[in-house]
């Protein structure tokens, strides 16, 4: 490795300076906001989690997580999502009472990028979990609050496309039988490969009744009516409890006045193994990666030794910043140049404007080296300098 | 701009018989589309945006959602694992991926070498063999390595294998067969779905119409 600059960071790690720091700062506080007002509460959790443990349960991939060793020789990760250490503590402290649990966060996470160094390995999410709430009223909160929430951050431009990974399951075993086969058939979908799936179905020896089923399957995307297109399909009580599910799903939304930004896509396999019912994404117009995701884990609470049904989002808020392409006029700073026989008048001007909520630099004119930068850099300047008592302008 | 439609082309090989297939799925193309230097062309008729591309970039442009749609060839795919929707097998410019080498020639046991502009793929293909073996990464005219000692293999696009006879090279496996591929960008899917839908749709029926033509 060649020597370092000073000022190299990491592979994907960012500075937020301070434009950006306001932006995120802003919108983070409206949706915050809005997960607050659905009763969700906020927590945090460490930055350093067993591997063993938070690090094996994440959904995200071995080779995403960063690792380093503690003193004692354990394997540590940088979580990699919020997810999981949630889990542990809802499973480890929350859930005694056996109520559901409404909770939420925002924090950064980190995945190591192998692609193009400049991804960001290092990113803020903010999201909630429901969890120890087994029914569809739950998951469909969990679509109406990320509906609500993207709306609040201001974003109106955006689709939700909703599936459920129990129905594609049962779909396949249906006409596959056996687990092997459904999950090579589920990997096409999660790889987004429909050339491959198409041209594994071709090479399986089934009726062509069945076959038909397993293309028509791919066309499973659209409003309402996909729900009864997929009854078409399917035969098994399994799957037909999950489009029961859809169904309940859609009038709940409905029911919460946000079906306008809402499609299923029956297709959408986000994950191999993590989501175990309902699943969602969230796209914006103008960024070409989803800006949120979210759905059903009912599996990932056993892991911690409570069996339990969960479901929640995230957002990832670098790209709904990204697609909002903010560039809100950022609030005035007033500065008040002071040399120091007149310090105590300038403080006192500071205080008066800070109590009305104004933002005030106060600087010693012998610290300015440029005045003309300085008086560039802020549109109102106050300039509190020798014994003259007016202030010029 | 919402219902323009980016598509990202690739230059060279593939472009004259995607624009071909378009043309027959029935878009109105104009006629200097095909010998423009142009980098990015607009067809307003049709709503559309086409971007030039190299070949392996093609996968690229459309994960970053700069480009909705593109095509790109399988072997680019296989080699840049992108996250787009391979949406349709557009059953053109078929050739296959190949390993070659000097006839009559063995791997080095001491130090195989395979030249290759596709080090993923290869290197993926020699891991399965169980073979270990040197990837050495090359920007083209890959049948040179083994012919001046810098490699025992490569692996490359043979479509009808004449380069590699004029250079005196010859096929050892067939690693998998390649055409082009209509991809789609995950979000274009969704936000634009009823023109992406349009647009497979017409390209699906040219292309059953070739399939038909050629059984029939």
């Amino acid at each position: 490795m060649s020597r370092l600059f000073m000022f190299e960071k990491p592979l994907g790690m960012r500075d937020t300076l301070p434009n950006l720091y306001d932006m995120k700062h802003s919108i983070r506080t409206v949706m915050a906001t809005e997960m607050k007002q659905w009763g969700f509460q906020f927590i945090e959790t460490p930055t350093l989690e067993y591997y063993e443990t938070v690090g094996s349960a994440s959904a995200i991939l071995d080779q995403q997580l960063f690792k380093l060793l503690d003193h004692e020789g354990h394997t540590l990760v940088l979580r990699p999502d919020m997810t999981a250490p949630i889990a542990r503590i809802a499973a480890s402290k929350l859930l005694k009472d056996n109520m559901p649990i409404r909770l939420a966060y925002s924090a950064n996470v980190f995945r190591a990028q192998q692609r193009e160094g400049g991804r960001p390995a290092e990113f803020e999410q903010i999201g909630v979990e429901c969890i120890g709430d087994d029914t569809i009223s739950a998951d469909g909160e969990s679509v109406a609050l990320i509906t609500s929430v993207i709306q609040a951050a201001g974003l109106e431009n955006f689709q939700l496309s909703v599936g459920h990974i129990g129905f594609v399951r049962a779909f396949f075993r249906q006409i596959l039988g056996t687990e092997e086969r459904v999950e090579a058939l589920t990997r096409y979908l999660y790889e987004k490969n429909y050339v491959g799936y198409r041209m594994h179905v071709g090479g399986l020896a089934l009726s062509s009744i069945d076959k038909q089923r397993l293309l028509h399957f791919l066309k499973l995307r659209g409003g309402e009516e996909v729900i009864s297109e997929a009854y078409s399909l399917i035969e098994n009580d399994q799957g037909k409890e999950a489009l029961s599910e859809l169904q309940l799903l859609w009038e709940i939304i409905t029911d919460y006045g946000q079906e306008k930004s809402v499609k299923f896509d029956l297709t959408l396999v986000s994950h191999m193994s993590y989501y175990t019912g309902i699943l969602y994404e969230v796209y914006a117009g103008n960024v070409g990666f989803p800006i949120g995701s979210g759905g059903r884990y009912d599996l990932l609470l056993e892991k911690f030794g409570k069996p339990s049904g969960a479901t929640g989002f995230a957002i990832r808020l670098d790209r709904l910043l990204e697609s909002l392409g903010m560039n809100e006029p950022i609030e005035q700073v007033i500065c008040i140049v002071f040399s120091s026989e007149r310090r105590k008048e300038a403080y006192r001007l500071a205080q008066e404007q800070r109590q009305i909520g104004k933002k005030v630099v106060l600087q010693d004119i012998n610290g300015v080296k440029d005045i003309d930068a300085c008086s560039n850099q802020y549109n109102d300047i106050t300039f509190l300098v020798g014994k003259a008592k007016e202030a010029m302008k | 701009m919402n219902d323009i439609l980016t598509i990202a082309m690739p230059k060279g090989r593939i472009f004259t018989e995607a624009a071909y297939m378009l043309r027959q799925a029935g878009f109105q193309l104009p006629p200097e589309f095909d010998d423009s230097r142009k980098l990015i062309i607009d067809v307003p008729e049709e709503k559309f945006r086409f971007i030039l591309a190299k070949p392996m970039d093609v996968p690229t442009y459309v994960e970053h959602g700069v480009a909705d749609l593109g095509i790109a060839g399988k072997d680019v795919m296989l080699e840049e694992e992108r996250d787009v929707y391979e949406l349709l097998d557009l059953q053109i410019s078929a050739c296959y991926l190949a390993v070659a080498g000097i006839p009559n020639t063995k791997m080095n046991d001491v130090a195989p070498k395979v030249a290759t502009k596709y080090p993923n793929v290869a290197a993926a293909y020699f891991r399965e063999q169980g073979e270990q073996v040197e990837i050495i990464k090359l920007n083209g005219s890959i049948e040179l390595a083994p012919l001046i000692g810098l490699a025992d293999r490569i692996v490359d696009i043979v479509s009808t294998g004449r380069t590699l006879k004029e250079n005196g090279l010859v096929e050892y496996e067939e690693i998998v067969n390649i055409t082009s591929r209509l991809i789609v960008n995950p979000v274009s899917y969704r936000m634009k779905d009823a023109r992406i839908s349009e647009v497979v749709e017409r390209l699906t029926e040219v292309i059953s119409g070739i399939k038909a033509g050629e059984t029939g």
